[in-house]
C-alpha cells in the first residue's frame, strides 16, 4: 500500500503522522496554504471551500467541498485545488480577477472559498456562460458577512468560459484518481464491501464515514473523537444508480449531487428537494446513504424518501436485507442498523405517484435548516385519492408518516374540502416542540397549512401539480 | 470651501478602485492573524475552560490534572497576573474571574502544544461552582431594577403639554433583539516576546491602543512595553472595538510566562458563547400627533440589555438616544435611558452603535400608528421630516436637511414608488393569499463619536529618497476599505500617482493614542492626519522646489540632499464638535450623513416566508473619497440590517432548566445571517449627487454605519404587507427580527383583525420614569480613569 498523500495544487503532500481527526482545513493550512478559513467549522460558511477531482462518467469534475468537514486521510491519493493554486497575486484567475474588479471582497476572509465555489461552477462542462448561465446556488453555501453579495452574485453572472489551455479544464477530461485503499492508525479505507463488512465486525465500536458532513460537526464542535474510522464513501458496491422494472436503486456512496445530476427530473419530488437541501457544497460531500443512516429527525432527504414509499437495502457479512425507511428510524439518531451492518442503497419503488410536492419551512432560503419540512405524494384516480404518503421532518424524534392524514385523505374526493378536512388533521400529527428555530405553535401551523397552499398553488382552478 | 475639503482636478480620491488587497484576498494571500501560527515556530495554542453556569461563584479550582495531559504546558490562572486581574476599561471585567457572569465565561486558559492538548487539558480542569441567581431576559431585569451605570436622560420643551395638546396619542411597547457580529474571522490573537522583554502582540483589533493598553495593565508594565499590530481583520462591525482586549492578554501573559509565541484564537462557539453583541432594546412609549400626523411630542425609556459588564453599554445608550428622533422633528420630547444588568455576554459596539435600535424606536411608532391615523405611511413620514433651522432634541441644529427631501424625492422618482404601489394594491386585490408591500425610510445618523476626546487622529508618512512613499495612520483595516481611501487620500496631497504609494500594517509603535476604528469616522479622522502628514512634507518641498515645477523623483533627491526633512507627523482633531454627557446636550456630531431606501417585500401568507423584490437606495457620502469602496459599505450595511431585522435571532435559554443562560443560537447552523438568497432581486444603489461636505476631508462623508438603517424599509414593508392580509387600517406590532415565524403570526393576527398592542388616548400606557437620583453618565463616559471604578 503506497503511503498516503494528497495532491494539493499539483504537488504530493504526505499525509503521513496525520491524526484521524485532522481535517483537511487544518492539513492545507498547516502545509502554509492558509487562503482556505475556518469561519464555522460546521460546513455552514463555505470560508473553507476546496476543490477535489471527482469522477464524472468518464473524466472528472471540479467539485467544491466544505475542507473542515473532511478527515484530512479521507482524500488519500485525491487531487486538491485551493484558491492559491487557481492563481497568485500577479496571475489571477479569471474568477478571481472578476471577483477583484467586481468590488467582490471586503474583509476578504470568506474570499478564497467563494473563488472555489465560483471556479468550479466555471469550470462546470455545461454551464453556458451569461447571466442565465451561472447557477447561483452554487455559491449558496458561502457566507459573505460584508459584501451583501451584490458584486459577487454580479462577478458570476459576468464569468466566460474556460479557455482551451486552460489546465484545470483540461484536468476534467481525465479520470478523477481512484479511491486509494488506506489503512493508517485509527484510519481504514477498504477496497471493497467485503473489506468494509470484516473491518467492522473486527472494529465493533468504529465510526463509519461517508461524507462525513455530520461526523465532521460533531469532531469539530463537540470534540468527538473515532475509536476507528471505516470510510465507505467510494466503496464500488455502494456507488451505482439503477433503474429497473420496479424501481430505481440508489447507491449509498452517492452524493447527493451525483444522485441529483443522474436522476435529473426521473423523480420529481427528489428535484423538488435538492435546490433546498443545505448547500452545494455540502451535497458534493454526503451521501444519500449517509444522509439517511444519521438519522436526523430534520433532514430534508427522509420526509420525501417516505413520501416516495423508499426501501433500504442493509448489507452485513450475512448478506442484504430490505428494510422499509418507514420502518427503519426506531427513535431520536437510532435505527434498525445492526452493529456491522451499512446502507448499501436506497430503493424508490415506481411507479412513481402522479402528483408530489416538498414544502420546507426554515428561516433562510437557501443553506438552512428545516424548521418543517413536508413531502407529499398523491395518486388521483378520478377525481378520487387512490392513495397518499406523507413523510414529515421537524415534527418528532424521528421523521414520520402522517399515517393519520393520509387515512383522511385516501378514499376522499380530491377537492377543497377534503383538503381543509386533511389539514385539520395534518396539524394535529406529530409532536412539534419549541426551540431556536421555531415554537412548536408554528410548526403545527406550517403542517396545517402545507396541503392548502399547495391546492391553492397548484390545484385551484382545475391546475395540477 | 475649506482646505480640507478642497479636491484638485484629477484627483486619485473619487476614484472607483477596487480594495487595495484584492488581488490578495481572492488568491488566499491575504494574512490575518491566525494565518501568522504558521509561519511561525513553537508556537502555543490557549484554550478556555468555561462556565456552564450563568451567574456562579467559583469555589474551588484544580488544575494538577489538566497539567498531566500530554502536551499540556501550562493553565494560566487569576494567581499568573503580575498586574491587573481586569480586561476592560471600566474595571468591571476581571480577565480570571472568581464569580462567573455568563455561560461561557473563561475561568482559565491553558496552553498546549497543539490545540488538542489545550482542548483536552482544559476538559480536565475541575472546577466547582456555587451557583447563584442569574436574571437572562430583559424584562426580568426591568422587573428585578437590574441596571447598571448612568441612566442619562435627553428632553426638551414639555412632553406632557405636547402630549396633552396633541389630536390623536398613542402608547405601547418596542422590543427589539441584539445581533451576533458574525465576522467571518473569529477573534485572534498570537503574541510574543522579544529578547529585551518587549511584548509584540498581532490582534485581530479595531482598536490596537486600547488592546496594548489593557495588555499593559494585565501584565503590569506601561504602554511602551507593549507594542500590538493589526494586519487587517477578517471582519470586525464593532466586535473587534473592547472585545479582543482580555484575549490579546491572555496570550500576552501566556507568552511572558513560557517564553514562547502563544496562539489564541476562538472557535466559532466560543466566539459567539463569549464575546459581546449589538443590545437587545426594549422601550416603552407614547407618541402624539396632530391632525396632519406631525408629531407633536414623544416620550419613551429605551432600556437596553448591557449584559455582564458595562464595556461599551453607556455610549452605545447614549448614541441611541440621540437617534429616536431619526429624521424627524418633534417638539417635545423626554427620553430616559438605561442599561440592564443580566447574566449574559457583555453586549457592545455593532456598525450604528445603538443608532439603530434608538432609531427604530419611531421607526415602529411611525410605522405602527400611520393605520390609525389613517395617514399614508410614505406620507406620514415625509410630512415629519426635519426642515432647516430645526434641531435635534439634544440641541444641534441639522445641518442639510434638504438632502433627506432631496433622497427622498429622487428615490420616489426612480424608483416609480407610486406606479409600483398602485400595482401592489392590485395585486393584493387579486390574491388573497399572497401580499406585496413598498416602504420607503429615511436615514439620519450623526457622524463623529460622541465621545469627543476620540475625535483626534494621527499618521505616518516617510517619502524615501527614491520618491516611494509610505504610510502609516491609527485605523484599521476590517474590509471597509479605510486602506484604500488612505492611499488615495495621500496619493492625492502629494500629488503623486498611485503607485508610488504604499501603506504599511497598523502599528502602535509607528502612530501612538490611537482611536478605535469606530463610529463611521476613520476616514474622516484618519484622512485627515494622513492629509496634514503630507502637507507638511509637500510644504517644505515647496520650498526646495522654489516655483522650478520639478518633477516629484528630482525634488525628493534634491531636498534630501538639502537635509530637507521627508517624512512627517501628522494629526488630526475635528474642530467644531462639544458634548456634555452629563446634561446629554452640545453639539457632538461633526455632520448627519443622509439616506433613504424603498422596499418592495412579497409575503406568502401561508408561511410568512417571503422575498425582497426591489430595493432602491439613495444615500449620502459626500463626495465620495472612493465610489467602489463606498457602493460597498452601503449595499454590505444595507443588507447586514436587514438580516439584523429579518432573520438573524439570538436565543437565549431563558427557562429554569439546567440551561438557563446558554446561548441557544451558538452556531452557523442556528444563527442564520443572510446568505446570497437573501440578497433582493433587484437592487439599485446610487451615491446622491451635490453632496459636497464642506470641512471634512476632500468634502467626503463617512459611510460605514449609516446603510445598516436603510434596512428599516424591509422590516416596514414586511408589517405593511403582514397588514393587507387584514381590513385597511390594520396596525401591526411586528417583531424583530422579522423571521417568517414572526410574519406569518403578524398576518394571523391582522387576519383575526384587531389593531394590535397600541393604546390610543391619554395617558396611555406612561412609560418609566426612573428616579430623578439616578446617576447621570460619566462625562467621560467611554473611559474610565485607571485605577478607578468606572460610572
Amino acid at each position: 500500500m503506497a503511503e498516503p498523500q494528497i495532491t494539493v495544487n499539483g504537488q504530493p503532500r504526505p499525509l503521513a503522522g496525520v491524526p484521524a481527526h485532522t481535517n483537511a482545513l487544518d492539513f492545507v493550512r498547516g502545509l502554509g496554504l492558509t487562503g482556505a478559513k475556518e469561519g464555522c467549522a460546521e460546513g455552514e460558511c463555505g470560508a473553507c471551500a476546496v476543490l477535489v477531482a471527482r469522477p464524472d462518467g468518464d473524466g472528472s469534475r471540479w467539485a467544491p467541498v466544505n475542507a473542515c468537514l473532511v478527515p484530512a486521510l479521507a482524500l488519500d491519493g485525491q487531487e486538491v485545488v485551493t484558491a492559491e493554486g487557481l492563481g497568485g497575486p500577479d496571475d489571477l484567475h479569471p474568477v478571481q480577477t472578476g471577483l477583484a474588479e467586481a468590488g467582490g471582497s471586503q474583509c476578504g476572509y470568506c474570499t478564497p472559498g467563494f473563488v472555489c465555489s465560483m471556479a468550479a461552477e466555471y469550470y462546470r462542462p455545461d454551464r453556458t456562460p451569461g447571466p442565465d448561465g451561472f447557477d447561483v446556488h452554487a455559491i449558496g453555501g458561502n457566507l459573505c458577512r460584508c459584501t451583501g453579495y451584490r458584486p459577487i452574485r454580479d462577478a458570476a453572472c459576468a464569468l466566460g468560459s474556460p479557455s482551451p489551455a486552460d489546465p484545470l479544464a483540461g484536468r476534467q477530461d481525465r479520470p478523477a484518481p481512484p479511491p486509494a485503499p488506506t489503512r493508517v492508525d485509527g484510519f481504514a479505507r477498504p477496497a471493497d464491501l467485503a473489506e468494509a463488512l470484516a473491518l467492522l465486525a473486527e472494529h465493533p465500536d468504529a465510526t463509519v464515514l461517508a461524507g462525513s458532513t455530520d461526523w465532521g460537526v460533531e469532531a469539530n464542535l463537540r470534540g468527538r473523537r473515532a475509536a476507528y474510522v471505516v470510510a465507505v464513501d467510494r466503496l464500488p458496491e455502494l456507488r451505482d444508480l439503477t433503474t429497473g422494472a420496479d424501481g430505481v436503486e440508489i447507491g449509498a456512496a452517492l452524493t447527493l449531487s451525483e444522485v441529483e445530476a443522474a436522476l435529473g427530473d426521473d423523480v420529481p419530488l427528489l428535484a423538488q428537494v435538492w435546490p433546498q437541501f443545505a448547500s452545494r457544497l455540502i451535497r458534493n460531500g454526503a451521501t444519500i446513504g449517509g444522509n439517511v443512516a444519521t438519522a436526523s429527525p430534520i433532514g430534508d432527504l427522509a420526509p420525501a424518501l417516505l413520501a416516495l414509499d423508499a426501501r433500504l437495502v442493509l448489507a452485513s457479512a450475512a448478506g442484504d436485507r430490505e428494510v422499509a425507511l418507514a420502518g427503519f428510524f426506531t427513535g431520536y439518531r437510532e435505527t434498525v442498523l445492526r452493529p456491522a451492518e451499512l446502507v448499501r442503497a436506497v430503493r424508490v419503488p415506481t411507479p412513481l405517484a402522479a402528483h408530489t410536492t416538498f414544502r420546507k419551512i426554515a428561516k433562510r432560503r437557501f443553506d438552512d435548516i428545516s424548521s418543517v419540512a413536508v413531502a407529499v405524494a398523491l395518486d388521483v384516480v378520478d377525481g378520487t385519492v387512490a392513495r397518499a404518503r406523507i413523510g414529515l421532518g421537524g415534527v418528532a424524534a424521528t421523521p414520520v408518516r402522517a399515517l393519520a392524514t393520509e387515512a383522511a385523505l385516501e378514499g376522499r374526493p380530491w377537492d377543497l374540502d377534503t383538503v381543509e378536512a386533511a389539514s385539520a388533521v395534518l396539524a394535529g400529527e406529530g409532536t412539534p416542540i419549541d426551540d431556536q428555530r421555531a415554537s412548536a405553535a408554528y410548526r403545527s401551523a406550517m403542517l396545517g397549512n402545507a396541503l392548502k397552499a399547495w391546492w391553492d398553488q397548484a390545484w385551484q382552478g382545475g391546475g395540477s401539480a | 470651501m475649506s482646505d480640507l475639503s478642497r479636491r484638485p482636478d484629477d484627483a486619485a480620491v473619487g476614484r472607483a478602485l477596487a480594495h487595495e488587497s484584492a488581488a490578495q484576498h481572492v488568491t488566499g494571500h491575504a494574512l490575518y492573524t491566525d494565518d501568522l501560527v504558521h509561519r511561525t515556530p513553537h508556537v502555543l495554542h490557549a484554550h478556555p475552560v468555561c462556565s456552564p453556569h450563568p451567574h456562579a461563584r467559583v469555589t474551588r479550582l484544580d488544575t494538577s490534572r489538566a497539567l498531566a495531559v500530554e502536551g499540556v504546558v501550562r493553565v494560566l490562572t487569576a494567581d499568573d497576573v503580575p498586574g491587573t486581574n481586569d480586561a476592560g476599561v471600566k474595571h468591571d471585567e476581571p480577565l480570571f474571574p472568581e464569580i462567573v457572569m455568563f455561560v461561557g465565561h473563561a475561568v482559565c486558559w491553558v496552553l498546549g502544544e497543539t490545540l488538542e492538548a489545550a482542548r483536552l487539558g482544559a476538559e480536565a480542569v475541575e472546577v466547582d461552582y456555587e451557583p447563584l441567581p442569574a436574571i437572562v431576559s430583559l424584562t426580568e431585569a426591568i422587573e428585578a431594577e437590574s441596571f447598571q451605570g448612568g441612566q442619562p436622560v435627553v428632553a426638551r420643551g414639555d412632553v406632557e403639554q405636547g402630549l396633552a395638546g396633541a389630536a390623536h396619542v398613542f402608547s405601547g411597547v418596542t422590543e427589539m433583539a441584539g445581533q451576533e457580529h458574525f465576522y467571518l474571522e473569529t477573534h485572534a490573537s498570537l503574541a510574543l516576546v522579544d529578547e529585551a522583554g518587549q511584548v509584540f502582540v498581532q490582534s485581530s483589533t479595531q482598536h490596537p491602543t486600547e488592546t496594548q493598553e489593557i495588555v499593559a495593565h494585565v501584565l503590569g508594565l506601561d504602554s511602551h512595553h507593549v507594542t500590538v499590530q493589526c494586519l487587517r481583520m477578517g471582519g470586525g462591525f464593532g466586535g473587534k472595538e473592547m472585545q479582543p482586549h482580555g484575549f490579546a492578554a491572555v496570550a500576552a501573559l501566556g507568552a511572558v510566562l513560557t517564553g514562547r509565541p502563544v496562539r489564541l484564537r476562538l472557535s466559532r462557539t466560543h466566539d459567539m458563547t463569549m464575546t459581546g453583541k449589538r443590545h437587545g432594546f426594549h422601550a416603552q412609549w407614547r407618541a402624539g400627533f396632530d391632525d396632519d400626523g406631525r408629531l407633536t411630542a414623544l416620550e419613551a425609556t429605551l432600556t437596553s440589555d448591557g449584559g455582564w459588564s458595562l464595556d461599551l453599554s453607556e455610549p452605545v445608550l447614549a448614541r441611541a438616544l440621540c437617534h429616536v428622533d431619526n429624521a424627524y422633528w418633534i417638539p417635545h420630547v423626554l427620553l430616559h435611558g438605561r442599561v440592564a444588568h443580566t447574566h449574559k455576554t457583555s453586549q457592545t459596539a455593532f456598525r450604528g452603535f445603538g443608532g439603530p435600535q434608538g432609531m427604530l424606536v419611531v421607526e415602529d411608532v411611525l410605522g405602527r400608528c400611520a393605520p390609525l391615523l389613517g395617514i399614508d405611511p410614505v406620507e406620514l413620514r415625509r410630512r415629519n421630516f426635519y426642515v432647516e433651522g430645526q434641531a435635534t432634541p439634544y440641541g444641534q441644529v441639522v445641518r442639510h436637511p434638504e438632502r433627506v427631501a432631496a433622497a427622498w424625492d429622487q428615490v420616489m422618482t426612480t424608483g416609480e414608488v407610486e406606479r409600483r404601489r398602485r400595482e401592489i394594491a392590485a395585486f393584493n386585490a387579486a390574491h388573497e393569499h399572497t401580499k406585496r408591500a413598498l416602504a420607503v425610510t429615511p436615514v439620519k445618523f450623526g457622524i463623529s463619536f460622541n465621545f469627543t476626546a476620540f475625535n483626534q487622529a494621527g499618521a505616518l508618512v516617510h517619502v524615501y529618497k527614491d520618491g516611494s512613499v509610505l504610510i502609516n495612520h491609527g485605523g484599521t483595516e476590517m474590509g471597509q476599505g479605510l486602506h484604500t481611501k488612505m492611499l488615495q487620500v495621500a496619493a492625492t496631497s502629494l500629488g503623486v500617482p498611485l503607485g508610488k504609494v504604499r501603506l504599511a500594517p497598523t502599528r502602535t509603535d509607528k502612530v501612538p493614542n490611537t482611536s478605535a476604528t469606530a463610529a463611521s469616522s476613520s476616514a474622516d479622522l484618519n484622512g485627515g492626519a494622513v492629509k496634514n502628514a503630507c502637507e507638511q512634507i509637500l510644504s517644505r518641498l515647496r520650498q526646495v522646489d522654489a516655483g522650478r515645477g520639478l518633477p516629484w523623483e528630482d525634488l525628493v533627491r534634491e531636498a534630501y540632499f538639502s537635509r530637507v526633512q521627508l517624512w512627517a507627523a501628522g494629526f488630526y482633531r475635528t474642530e467644531g464638535i462639544h458634548w456634555d454627557s452629563t446634561v446629554m446636550r452640545g453639539h457632538p456630531f461633526k455632520y448627519f450623513a443622509y439616506g433613504v431606501a424603498a422596499a418592495e417585500v412579497e409575503v406568502d401568507g401561508f408561511t410568512g416566508a417571503y422575498r425582497t423584490r426591489r430595493v432602491d437606495i439613495v444615500h449620502d457620502v459626500g463626495d465620495s473619497l472612493s465610489p467602489l469602496v463606498d457602493l460597498g459599505q452601503v449595499e454590505g450595511g444595507f443588507v447586514q440590517g436587514v438580516g439584523w431585522l429579518t432573520l438573524e435571532d439570538l436565543r437565549w435559554d431563558e427557562s429554569s432548566g439546567p440551561g438557563r443562560g446558554r446561548l441557544t443560537t451558538q452556531a452557523a447552523s442556528t444563527y442564520k445571517l443572510p446568505s446570497i438568497g437573501e440578497l433582493p432581486d433587484e437592487l439599485n444603489v446610487a451615491l446622491l449627487e451635490h453632496a459636497h461636505e464642506d470641512g471634512v476631508v476632500y468634502g467626503s462623508k463617512a459611510v460605514g454605519e449609516p446603510p445598516v438603517m436603510l434596512a428599516f424599509a424591509v422590516r416596514e414593508a414586511l408589517r405593511e404587507a403582514a397588514a393587507a392580509f387584514g381590513p385597511d387600517g390594520t396596525s401591526v406590532d411586528l417583531a424583530s427580527p422579522a423571521t417568517p415565524e414572526a410574519v406569518f403570526w403578524a398576518a394571523e393576527r391582522a387576519r383575526s383583525a384587531g389593531s394590535d398592542h397600541v393604546v390610543e388616548g391619554l395617558p396611555g400606557a406612561v412609560p418609566d420614569r426612573p428616579d430623578p437620583t439616578a446617576p447621570a453618565l460619566h462625562p467621560r463616559s467611554e473611559q474610565a480613569d485607571r485605577g478607578t471604578a468606572g460610572g
